[in-house]
């Protein structure tokens, strides 16, 4: 009873996580979570006009480029992951 | 506090637009989302486009896309919204109003990551739609028609794809095959993984091909391959029997013809001035399809626009050839649209937006690239250049004018008028540009002529009922009347009938087709030329008041005696009843002639007693007291107007027929009463304050339908437009007398008198809150000062990433120099030509390091820039403030502007520091002069002045100034600030500090200490754009995401820390939560939608009260006004309570939780919603009514109550 209990929240934890992209996990590390925030952030900055419009003035890019480097900074907003440590 | 948010000026930035037959039949109309409104825009037959309708939808419009049904005449509109939900609209012209057809929920609400919304494509035969998200999900939505041919939609397919955003999506044209959909798609999953940078260096873009299979219902990855890794933008290519099907596919620097197995490749253009590591990016494209030809038009971010063509063979539909031909050059968009009739519509990004018509479609040879002449060297691909030119392939012929970005916002009487005028820095780069706004309608003046004397009146006629234009006018003189007869030229002419040696009190139509004149000592009648019917005053008495309509007239005599005459069937003018009132008749009026009927009931008269009766004019109890009203003040003029029962349709709302009294008093007052059609009871009078001079009323009609014109100390024009009725100013002179005027040139004008002239007048863009005129500024405002004492404004316009005034003149000599050196025939013409505007075509960019920015002195009357002193090496002008040094006073009023050295953004965040300037006005404030300039160890990004010194916000330092001989002292500083503090108030000595990310920051400096510390601050985090000091404890400010919100320190924590001789100081060592000991409180909470950019008290009607107007990004203003009652603050809140149950916004978002987006909104009540209370159906708003236990015309005139308070 117990395992089988263990095994469904586990499995529902799994699909939560397939399901809605950035459900946080136990182990989630610095890294990933940073990264997460950033990618929604960005989608955010590109579904608000305002916003986008906003970064475009003070950058002076038009509307449509600022849109583009937000969309291509969503590869890898926060540089380079960490190193992996050697699973022992 | 309770607040009314209601917005005065609708955003004007267009986000995006799409066009199609909405209305069915021929005309093409267009759709453009402006954030969270959507509008439908139709060209008329002028080329001026008309808004046919504007609807707040409570939500963000962030796609739209249109599609038709085969066989169908009329498209639908698919709208990709933050409501989570697939919403199909559909326009339904007899109640001018979009109905929703299909809201399919498939997601949670708000702009989310992989929440569908921000990509929308169709099927190009309207078979299916896919709405996409950034990143992975994508849902397919079957449309199609059932038995009744009513539009289904089945539930949504899945083609989600984890780990991969997407950049953009279109439907393919693929004939009646199945339906495909291709998108540009970046997997990020082995980027994350991999920590050597190698996996993100290779990562690639994919173009991916998904079809639905109709048979089997679901859809398939059909195929994918790699694509240019600039790729950016997708443009569907006509498919089936009229073209070769496939994807453009835009990317930095190239187009690329894309299809199964099949890849062409075109370099785009670059300007010849362009840096070589800028790339070009397609930022906008529009189709243009004919039965055998087809093209796009491609707009980069410079605003090149490019037409591209494929050359493709009849029989296999193989494309053999890309061409990408320069077309010409405007601003940049962020939607074009091509329609049919031959028009471009461009919505711009920033700035005013166009319409041009097409005068070529680029035949003529110009720079172009194709694939087949592509060519690769060792250093890459061997660019092409050209030069921008003027336009040559389309012509502007209607400007849609946009505020969009707000920069800066300042309201003052500069120019001594009734209303105060709103000073509007908005756009940018050289489309900047500073506007005054001035509550009202724009006039066009048509025609102005001198009289030969003061005129006292004039009328307009027409010879016969059934004529469509007027035939004379008739202006009358202190001891004459002159005829005007119209035709092509206005002359004047003597054999019209009429008496032209005595002045007269009223010219009309009469009967058919017979005119009146009416002259103090009688009534002239003519039928025709030889039948003058003359009726003569008795005794001395002279006729001082009439009202007429077609048929009815009554007269005024001297000494209070009324005579009421009617036309009888044979075409005479009868006299049939009199009645002796109390005093002097002060104004007359008859209501017009209802249709299908003999004769208008009511006859008001006001008298100098104070009172407005209403007397019957029916034959069974003629001329009998119906209703008296009592007054404040002696009624100058009556009006009776009936508003026609109305359906909807074009004016959107649902009005009962009723008849309105309107009344203009002497004391300025105008007054709308209705009146009852049955009993003529009088109710529910409105009141409203026009100006100093006792208002006139005239009858004049708008889009055919009646309109009220109230001459006061400037002219009212009081019409229905979109559901309301709308009483606005209208920007024009004082005016004697006016009268509508109609004829060949001018449909619907007016005719008046004021001075010596008479003046025709047409009225312009209806609906408008503010009409404005602009100044051209050179970059990109910032921020914006009044002198406080002369009226000047100080401007400061910082651009990143451009050259100097002086560079660009160099550079442009050169270029000129060159070409003369090359082409010494054109050597006449190209010393004529006029340099090409920057409005048009913008700065030549470079090194994004570089700034250019200015100090401006402006001189808002005489539109004249005054001052103009252009910063040198590289230093950007980021605050301004007007400071009085107490220790100089010699000096006055000095200037500090602070600058920024090397400000770079990327890829962080620094500058070699900063400068404060100090300026000294001189030749009375038209000039600066230069004190002496300040190094700064940071940027200073806020300047205020405090107790005659000066404050200064450098990053996370606060610091204050005094001014020295040579420099600026420093007196004291707290470094201990968040981030970047962006705002300094000050009130006594208390300080209000802004941070750039940490909301407000309560400061005391303590003089003898001289120290500065925080006592207070806001315990949730806020991106401050606008900050405004309300009162002593109160702050108002608006945050990054689009939410305005008050804190307020609790009085009795603000007593305490006023009587406390530390000031606090011991519990602030303790300090809370890792900030100041004490926590404001947040009073008033709202979610705008639109990042609010600048606020200011103000009151925009004389005598009103304050309420707080703020500017968007988007351009649009918008007004918070406190409730003044707590009976207010229950109707309005029950009514919207009651609009968000009975009227939910239509693209499917909740209206509360909308509001509430970001954080919860807190007290204060959507007017926007509360307005389209007038457009629900009649039995709806009845039931909404008597749930308030009210009438809806009592509803409705609460709300005309409300709005008239604030503007």
């Amino acid at each position: 009873m117990q395992a089988s209990d263990r095994f469904n929240i586990n499995s529902q934890l799994e699909h939560l996580q397939a399901k809605y992209v950035g459900t946080g996990h136990a182990d989630l590390n610095r890294f990933e979570w940073a990264v997460n925030i950033q990618r929604d952030s960005y989608a955010s900055y590109i579904g608000h006009y305002p916003l986008l419009a906003y970064f475009a003035i003070a950058e002076n890019e038009s509307i449509g480029r600022t849109r583009y480097n937000f969309t291509q900074r969503m590869l890898q907003p926060c540089g380079l992951p960490p190193e992996r440590e050697e699973e022992a | 506090m309770f607040l009314y948010s209601l917005t005065l000026q609708r955003a004007t930035g267009i986000v995006c637009a799409c066009y199609g037959n909405f209305i069915g039949g021929k005309s093409q109309e267009i759709v453009i989302g402006r954030g969270k409104i959507l509008e439908l825009l139709r060209p008329d037959d002028n080329g001026k486009l008309q808004t046919l309708l504007a609807v707040e939808i409570f939500g963000v419009v962030r796609s739209l896309a249109q599609f038709r049904l085969t066989g169908s005449h009329k498209d639908y509109l698919v709208v990709g919204s933050d409501s989570g939900k697939i919403v199909i609209l559909e326009y339904n012209r007899d109640r001018n109003a979009f109905d929703p057809v299909h809201k399919e929920t498939f997601g949670k609400s708000g702009c989310r990551r992989i929440v569908p919304g921000q990509f929308l494509s169709v099927d190009p035969k309207g078979r299916a739609v896919m709405i996409a998200a950034t990143e992975k999900q994508k849902l397919v939505y079957v449309l199609n028609r059932d038995n009744a041919a009513r539009l289904t939609i089945s539930s949504p397919l899945e083609a989600h794809k984890s780990h991969t955003v997407v950049y953009s999506l279109v439907g393919v044209d693929c004939g009646f095959e199945n339906p495909m959909f291709a998108a540009i798609e970046l997997d990020y999953s082995d980027a994350d993984q991999d920590a050597t940078g190698q996996a993100a260096l290779e990562a690639q873009k994919h173009l991916t091909f998904y079809e639905l299979d109709l048979g089997l219902n679901h859809v398939v990855r059909k195929w994918s391959e790699p694509i240019d890794n600039g790729a950016n933008m997708l443009v569907t290519v006509p498919g089936g029997a009229d073209g070769p099907s496939g994807v453009l596919v835009c990317a930095d620097n190239f187009v690329i013809y894309k299809n199964q197995s099949q890849e062409l490749r075109a370099l785009i253009p670059r300007r010849a001035d362009l840096p070589a590591d800028r790339g070009v990016l397609v930022v906008s494209a529009a189709t243009h399809r004919q039965k055998s030809v087809f093209f796009f038009l491609l707009q980069t971010e410079y605003g090149d626009v490019f037409k591209v063509t494929l050359s493709f063979n009849d029989t296999d539909m193989v494309v053999t050839e890309l061409k990408i031909k320069y077309f010409d050059t405007f601003p940049v968009t962020s939607a074009m649209c091509v329609l049919k009739s031959g028009f471009l519509f461009a919505a711009s990004e920033f700035g005013n937006h166009a319409l041009y018509q097409f005068q070529g479609i680029g035949d003529d040879p110009d720079v172009e690239s194709s694939s087949a002449t592509l060519e690769e060297t060792e250093d890459g691909f061997k660019p092409i250049f050209f030069q921008p030119r003027k336009l040559k392939n389309l012509i502007q012929i209607d400007e849609g004018e946009s505020l969009m970005p707000i920069m800066d916002m300042k309201i003052a009487n500069l120019f001594e008028e009734e209303t105060p005028q709103i000073f509007v820095a908005c756009g940018r780069g050289p489309r900047s540009t500073l506007r005054i706004l001035r509550p009202g309608l724009a006039v066009s003046e048509m025609a102005v002529s001198q009289l030969p004397g003061v005129p006292s009146a004039v009328w307009t006629v027409k010879k016969s009922v059934t004529d469509e234009f007027d035939a004379y006018i008739v202006v009358s003189f202190l001891n004459a009347t002159l005829v005007l007869s119209i035709g092509e030229t206005v002359e004047e002419v003597s054999d019209s009938g009429f008496l032209d040696t005595t002045p007269s009190l009223q010219v009309s139509l009469l009967g058919d087709d017979s005119l009146m004149q009416v002259y103090p000592n009688g009534i002239r009648h003519i039928r025709s030329l030889v039948r003058i019917n003359e009726w003569k005053t008795p005794g001395k008495k002279t006729i001082v008041k009439v009202g007429s309509n077609r048929m009815q007239v009554v007269i005024g005599l001297s000494g209070g005696e009324l005579i009421y005459f009617e036309m009888d069937p044979t075409g005479q003018l009868m006299e049939i009843e009199k009645r002796e009132m109390s005093g002097d008749v002060a104004c007359l009026a008859i209501g017009p002639v209802p249709e299908g009927r003999q004769r208008s009931r009511f006859l008001a008269v006001g008298s100098y007693d104070n009172t407005i009766r209403i007397l019957s004019l029916d034959p069974n109890d003629c001329m009998h007291i119906l209703s008296v009203q009592m007054v404040a003040s002696p009624p100058e003029s009556l009006l009776l107007l009936e508003v026609q029962a109305s359906t909807g349709g074009e004016d959107g709302a649902v009005y009962p027929a009723s008849v309105f009294l309107n009344a203009g008093l002497q004391n300025g007052v105008l007054l709308r009463t209705e009146v009852d059609m049955v009993t003529g009871q009088l109710s529910g009078t409105r009141t409203r304050f026009l100006g100093l001079r006792a208002p006139k009323l005239f009858a004049t009609s708008v889009r055919g339908r009646q309109a009220l014109l109230c001459l006061s100390s400037r002219p009212w024009l009081g019409y229905i437009h979109q559901g309301h009725f709308l009483l606005t100013p209208l920007s024009y002179e004082t005016l004697e007398y006016a009268a509508s005027f109609s004829s060949d040139q001018c449909a619907e004008g007016v005719v008046a008198v004021a001075g010596e002239a008479l003046r025709v007048f047409t009225i312009e863009r209806l609906g408008e809150t503010f009409n404005q005129t602009s100044i051209q500024l050179r970059y990109t405002p910032r921020k914006f000062i009044l002198h406080p004492k002369r009226k000047f404004l100080v401007l400061i316009e910082t651009d990143q990433g451009t050259f100097t005034t002086e560079e660009r003149e160099h550079m442009s000599r050169s270029a000129a120099a060159q070409d003369n050196g090359m082409m010494e025939i054109d050597n006449q013409e190209k010393s004529e030509e006029e340099p090409m505007p920057d409005e048009q075509y913008g700065y030549p960019k470079t090194d994004s390091r570089r700034w250019v920015s200015c100090i401006r002195v402006l001189d808002p009357k005489a539109a004249a820039t005054t001052c103009l002193l252009e910063l040198q090496e590289n230093e950007a002008a980021f605050s301004i403030c007007c400071v009085n040094f107490h220790d100089n006073k010699n000096l006055g009023t000095v200037l500090a502007v602070g600058t920024a050295k090397d400000l770079e953004w990327w890829p962080k965040r620094r500058s070699m520091g900063g400068f404060i300037h100090i300026y000294r006005f001189v030749e009375d404030g038209r000039s600066l002069e230069l004190v002496h300039k300040t190094p700064i160890d940071g940027v200073p990004t806020a300047l205020c002045q405090f107790q005659g010194r000066l404050l200064a916000g450098i990053g996370q330092i606060l610091r204050i100034y005094d001014l020295g001989k040579r420099k600026l002292l420093r007196k004291c500083e707290n470094k201990n600030f968040p981030n970047t503090i962006t705002s300094i108030h000050s009130y006594g000595d208390r300080i209000y500090v802004g941070d750039i990310q940490e909301s407000f920051h309560y400061v005391k400096y303590r003089r003898d200490e001289n120290q500065l510390y925080a006592f207070a601050d806001d315990s949730s985090p806020r991106w401050l754009t606008a900050s405004l000091h309300i009162d002593f404890d109160t702050m108002a400010a608006g945050d990054k995401f689009g939410n305005l919100f008050f804190v307020r320190l609790p009085q009795d924590l603000s007593e305490e820390i006023e009587d406390d001789p530390t000031g606090g100081k011991i519990k602030w060592e303790q300090g809370r939560l890792n900030g100041a000991p004490n926590k404001v409180e947040e009073i008033i909470q709202f979610h705008v939608g639109e990042v609010v950019t600048c606020m200011q008290k103000a009151s925009l009607i004389p005598g009103g009260g304050e309420s707080v107007i703020y500017g968007t990004v988007m351009g649009s203003v918008g007004a918070l006004l406190p409730f003044s009652s707590r009976e207010d603050v229950d109707f309005f809140s029950h009514l919207e309570m009651h609009m968000r149950q009975e009227h939910p916004p239509l693209c499917g978002r909740d209206h509360m939780a909308f509001r509430s987006a970001y954080f919860p909104v807190k007290d204060v009540i959507d007017g926007d919603l509360c307005e389209q209370y007038p457009t629900l159906p009649p039995d709806l708003q009845r039931k909404i009514a008597e749930e308030l236990d009210r009438t809806p015309g009592e509803v409705m005139k609460k709300l005309e109550d409300i709005r008239n308070r604030i503007i």
